[in-house]
This record gives C-alpha cells, sequence and structure tokens, in this order.
C-alpha cells in the first residue's frame, strides 16, 4: 500500500521507483521482522550493515568511482523515507554514515583521505561517526571546547563530544574542534580513528527513544592526529553546518517514511476493529483523525518533493531545509501520537509500531537542529534578525 | 554459458485488481506491476550460473511497453542485456509461441524461467516451450546443478520431490526455494538504464484460447457474532433456526 493521495508516484522516474521499490522490499523482510527485538533489548541491528552496504544505500548520491551509485537528491530522499518507515534508528545509522561521514571525506577531503575511506563506508566495511555536539554545546555548536593544538607533524585534541550516533562501532570519526584559538573560525574538521591513542567513546545508556541506534560520547585525551587526518577543505562552523543541511535534507524526507507506517497501521486497525458493532473507523472522530493524518503526509511529501527538485538544480537554501525539517518532524510526531489513540490500548504494545515510532521522533525533533532553532532560522530568514541570543 | 530468462511483467501481489470495462481484460488504473516472483528465481539462477560459468544472461519478456520494467529489474539484477518481444500475452500458445520465436536463433545453452506468472497462472510455458523448442524441460524445480552437458534438477512432486537429469540445451521452471534472489543494487539499477533492450514484433499463430468473461471472486461476507440465549439445547435450536432462516445454507 503507499500514501500517496496526490499521485506524487507519476512525478518519479523509472529508476526512482526501482530504488523506493528495493529500499521497501529490504525494509519489509529484512528490518521489520527484528527491530521490534532490537528495540526492547536496546540493541543496535548491526547484521544489518553488510546488507545496506551491498544494497548501496551508504553515501549514494556520491560518484562510482568511489563505490557509491551516483543518484540523484530524490532517490536519495526516497530511501530515507524508506528506511525510516522502518525504524528512525536504522534512517539515522545510514544517514549519519551518509551525509555527516562520508559527504564532508568526499566535500572536504583530500583525494587520499576519499580513497581510504569511501569505497569503506561505501560497503558498510567501515561506520563513521560526527561529533560536533558537545556536552555543554548543543545548539550553540560555535562554544565548543574541544581543540586542537598544532605540532609540528599535526595535531593535539583534547575534548569531549557527546549524543553521537554510531559513536562507539565507528571505525571513523569525523571530529569538529578549534585550532589554537577560542574563535568559531578556527573550527576544522579531523579524522579521529578508532584505536588511536587518547581516544574513547562509551555508549550512552538508559535512553527511551532510538534504542536501536548506538548513542555514544567522544573522549579525546591527548589524541595525537598527523597532519593528513585534518580535512583541509573547510574552516569555520559552515563546515558542520553544511553537512547538517545534508544530513536534514533526509531527516525532512525520513521523518514521513514514520509517519506512514503510523498512518497505515491506524488505518488498518481503524477498519479491523469492532466496537458497537462496527469498525471505529466508521465513527466520525475516528475518520477526522485519519483524515487529518493523510493530509498532513501530503503535505510533507509535497514540501520534500519540491525541496528535492530545488537541491538537483543546485538552488535549495539551508532556510528551505529548516522549514522541510522542522515541518514533517513535527507532522510525523504528532500523527504518531495521534495513532496511539486510534489504536486505543494496543497503541502501546510493541506488536504495533506506534509507540517505537512516537518514541524514536522524540529525539529527532530536537536532533540535528531543535524545532525551536529551526523555528528561528525562519525567524531569522524572514525579517533579517537573529533571534538565538 | 548463454542464458535465456523468460520474464514476466505482473499486477503486484497487494495490489487491488478490477475487471476493465470490457469484462474480459484488467483494468491496469491504480495497479502496481513488478517482476514476476517466480521469474526472480529464475533470474538469481541465471546470475548464479553466469558467475560459475561465465557467459551471458538475457532477459526477455513478451508484453506491452511496460513489460520493459520487468526486464529492467532483470537488468538491476544483473542481467546482460533484454529482449521485449511486443505482443498480446492473454493466451498461453501466443506467448510461448512468440518467445520460442525470439529465443530459437539465440541458440541458448539453457532456459530459465518461472513456474507460473501470478498474472494468468497458466504453468504452461515451460512445457509449451520444450514442445516448440524440441528441448527437454523440468518445471517446478527446487534445485539445479550443471556439470559438463547434463543438468540435474530436483523437483517437486505431489508429496515429494524427484531428481531428474536432463541433456543441455534445456528449460527450468523454478519454483520457490531454489534460491534466495538478491535485492538489485542501487549501482546496478542506475547501470540498467545504460544496458540494451532490444525490442521486436511477436508475431504469433492463432489463438488457442478466448477469454470469455473475467469477474472478481464474491465478496466474503462479514462474519457475525450472535448471542444466545438459554441452554446449549435450546441454543442450538436457535443456531440451526438461523442457519436455515436467516443464512439460508441448511
Amino acid at each position: 500500500m503507499l500514501v500517496d493521495y496526490y499521485d506524487l508516484e507519476s512525478l518519479l522516474t523509472e529508476e526512482q521507483h526501482m530504488i523506493r521499490d528495493t529500499v521497501r522490499n529490504f525494509v519489509e523482510s529484512e528490518v521489520l521482522p527484528i527491530i521490534e527485538e532490537h528495540n526492547q533489548a536496546m540493541t543496535f541491528p548491526r547484521e544489518l550493515v553488510p546488507k545496506i552496504g551491498s544494497l548501496g544505500l551508504l553515501g549514494p548520491t556520491l560518484p562510482e568511482q568511489y563505490g557509491c551509485a551516483g543518484l540523484d537528491n530524490i532517490a536519495y530522499g526516497l530511501i530515507m523515507q524508506e528506511l525510516e518507515r522502518g525504524d528512525s534508528a536504522v534512517r539515522s545509522f545510514a544517514s549519519v554514515q551518509s551525509s555527516l561521514v562520508m559527504y564532508p571525506i568526499f566535500t572536504y577531503g583530500t583525494e587520499e583521505q576519499r580513497m581510504k575511506w569511501l569505497p569503506r563506508l561505501a560497503s558498510g566495511g567501515a561506520i563513521g561517526c560526527f561529533g560536533l555536539t558537545e556536552p555543554d554545546f548543543g545548539s550553540n555548536p560555535g562554544g565548543m571546547i574541544t581543540n586542537a593544538k598544532k605540532t609540528s607533524n599535526g595535531y593535539i585534541l583534547n575534548g569531549a563530544k557527546m549524543w553521537i550516533t554510531n559513536g562507539t562501532i565507528a571505525d571513523v570519526a569525523v571530529v569538529w574542534a578549534k585550532v589554537d584559538s577560542d574563535s568559531s573560525k578556527s573550527i576544522r574538521g579531523f579524522l579521529v580513528e578508532r584505536g588511536m591513542k587518547g581516544f574513547t567513546a562509551p555508549e550512552m545508556k538508559g535512553k527511551y527513544s532510538l534504542r536501536a541506534s548506538v548513542t555514544s560520547e567522544l573522549v579525546f585525551q591527548d589524541v595525537e592526529l598527523p597532519e593528513e587526518n585534518m580535512l583541509p577543505g573547510v574552516a569555520g562552523l559552515k563546515g558542520p553546518l553544511s553537512c547538517l543541511t545534508q544530513a536534514r535534507y533526509g531527516i525532512a524526507w525520513g521523518a514521513i517514511g514514520a509517519a506512514m507506517a503510523c498512518y497505515e497501521s491506524s488505518v488498518d486497525y481503524a477498519k479491523s476493529r469492532i466496537q458497537f458493532d462496527k469498525p471505529i473507523g466508521g465513527f466520525q472522530l475516528v475518520q477526522a483523525k485519519l483524515a487529518e493524518m493523510l493530509t498532513e503526509i501530503t503535505k510533507a511529501q509535497l514540501l520534500v518533493y519540491r525541496l528535492g527538485t530545488l537541491k538537483n538544480e543546485g538552488k535549495m537554501r539551508p532556510q528551505q531545509v529548516s522549514m522541510a525539517k522542522r515541518n514533517n518532524v513535527d507532522m510525523a510526531l504528532q500523527i504518531a501520537r495521534i495513532a496511539r489513540d486510534v489504536h486505543g490500548a494496543n497503541g502501546i504494545l510493541g506488536e504495533y509500531p506506534i509507540m517505537r515510532h512516537m518514541m524514536n521522533l522524540e529525539s529527532v525533533r530536537t536532533y540535528e537542529g531543535t524545532h525551536d532553532i529551526h523555528t528561528l532560522v525562519l525567524g531569522e530568514d524572514i525579517t533579517g534578525i537573529a533571534a538565538y541570543t | 554459458m548463454n542464458i535465456i530468462v523468460c520474464v514476466s511483467h505482473v499486477p503486484d501481489t497487494t495490489t487491488r485488481i478490477n475487471v476493465g470495462a470490457d469484462k474480459k481484460s484488467m483494468d491496469p488504473a491504480g495497479v502496481k506491476f513488478i517482476l514476476n516472483p517466480y521469474d526472480e528465481f529464475a533470474v538469481e539462477e541465471a546470475l548464479r550460473l553466469r558467475d560459475k560459468f561465465k557467459g551471458e544472461v538475457t532477459a526477455i519478456s513478451v508484453g506491452a511497453d511496460n513489460a520493459k520494467e520487468a526486464i529492467r529489474q532483470a537488468l538491476a539484477m544483473g542481467a546482460d542485456k533484454g529482449i521485449l518481444v511486443k505482443g498480446d500475452k492473454s493466451d498461453s500458445f501466443q506467448v510461448a509461441d512468440m518467445l520460442a520465436a525470439a529465443i530459437k536463433p539465440l541458440s541458448p545453452d539453457l532456459i530459465l524461467l518461472g513456474k507460473q506468472s501470478i498474472d494468468f497462472d497458466g504453468m504452461e510455458i515451460a512445457s509449451m516451450l520444450s514442445e516448440l523448442l524440441d528441448l527437454p524441460a523440468a518445471t517446478v524445480a527446487v534445485a539445479l546443478n550443471i556439470e559438463g552437458n547434463k543438468a540435474t534438477v530436483e523437483k517437486e512432486v505431489e508429496g515429494g520431490r524427484e531428481t531428474i537429469q536432463l541433456d543441455m540445451p534445456c528449460i527450468v521452471a523454478a519454483q520457490k526455494g531454489l534460491n534466495e534472489p538478491r535485492y538489485p543494487s542501487l549501482p546496478n539499477i542506475m547501470k540498467a538504464k545504460q544496458k540494451p533492450i532490444q525490442e521486436v514484433s511477436g508475431a504469433p499463430g492463432a489463438k488457442r484460447t478466448e477469454i470469455v468473461e473475467m469477474t472478481k471472486p464474491e465478496k466474503k461476507r462479514a462474519n457475525k457474532i450472535v448471542k444466545i440465549d438459554g441452554n446449549a439445547s435450546q441454543a442450538a435450536h436457535e443456531l440451526a433456526r438461523m442457519l436455515h432462516e436467516e443464512a439460508k445454507i441448511i
């Protein structure tokens, strides 16, 4: 079943169709049967990584010479949508690897760095993470404390990062740090490798959200980095922020997947659950909920389809991504909450995907720029007056 | 090894089918099409054999223009090239006739196909091809092993399995269980666009069957839970009465 009220299907190319269907089949047969168990046990379905890699879902928009598929941005969005229809944790894994690790290595790295990491990251043979947020610097990343001190042949890295998806299992971390200064203009990206002396990545425990995802701290204590581990192509906050624009683009699509799963389950439930001698889908209050869900999903779909077209044409602005991320994640979370009502008591059971998506989306709402920060991004874009501080 | 895989473009198993206005065809509006699931096993087997013995896999389909999607799916899985035989596929013999005419000049070592297409469900093509091409055929295959010019096929039979040996070239029709078909990888989906699909017009002999009418299966009746007061004997009487007078089935 497709949630496609406005026939967006007919706007897709044959390749985009095939890609969407392939990922959908993959999620139906490989992700959905195991995800609830991982969610309950709070374990990452690592067995999926080689499969995700061999399908070509990692760094799919990058060129073929690095082992990638060279897809357009709508195809990339559809991949994110389908993965998150399975679970936000699986989409988060792929988002981080593609947009926050492979993208900066491709965009700001040397050819040696690209050749060393991109093919392995594309195949799933290596896992990557992205270290920007710190315990005391979330919405204000420019205040970061993590720093790199220039030495004769490289850098000494000190500091800590927090809320890092894939951290504990990563072979390479793209870490942003200030170099010999307090100014955010001195921020550079570094490739910190697993096993480097002084680098540890303990996993954060006790989450009620994204339970099938690894979330970690990264701790750097006098980590010696050779010069060739610095990403030479960018300096300042625009480095990490440009990566986040890529990731948020994928999140805006992904959230639709989670919303579709909640909506589809709600329609099925409403049509089969009998109360007062008729399906609850025959009552006005339930119909209003379903109508609201479908309308919001359709609006969100139109938003990202147009955003994808702009991105393909090289015309997409980060503020437009903020609007889509802000709207679509909020939309998905509201739908998950309404779906929970439609399902009654059953809505809290793992047998249905509702509560899992709802709890996941609570994270998605505040990661990669909180809902409120994206509101301020739009506010600044409208008025020309920044209201962050 | 020169391998031909016959593929069919069929409605998705989960799609809702409606009968067209002529009452003799399916209404294609809103119907999602897929590569016939049994053909996926055939494609997978062909790819594995090609990788083992080297050679080439050609996917061939009879149908309208949109049957190219099924060919493209086979190409995305890894087949090397495709042939679309344009023609009507409502009559099994005509389909087999058009396939045989297109396949014959290619003199393949092996022809693979699904045991049936899930649209018309005729299960006839493998046997008809066998006759038309004068090649041995094994249907409902769950295992295939090739050594030299012999193909050993394990096939399902009522209540068990049968192992048979065929001289190559031969025809093998795949059953579920033959293998685990791969997903087309995204790079291969993109490459499939560059692979050639040759188009030919089918010129089949006369139809052997005529579709007289298509109808949808009768809707399942809604279930009903009835409350009957009284003891077991009274309840049984009441139930019998309802089955007789209301449901009218006894």
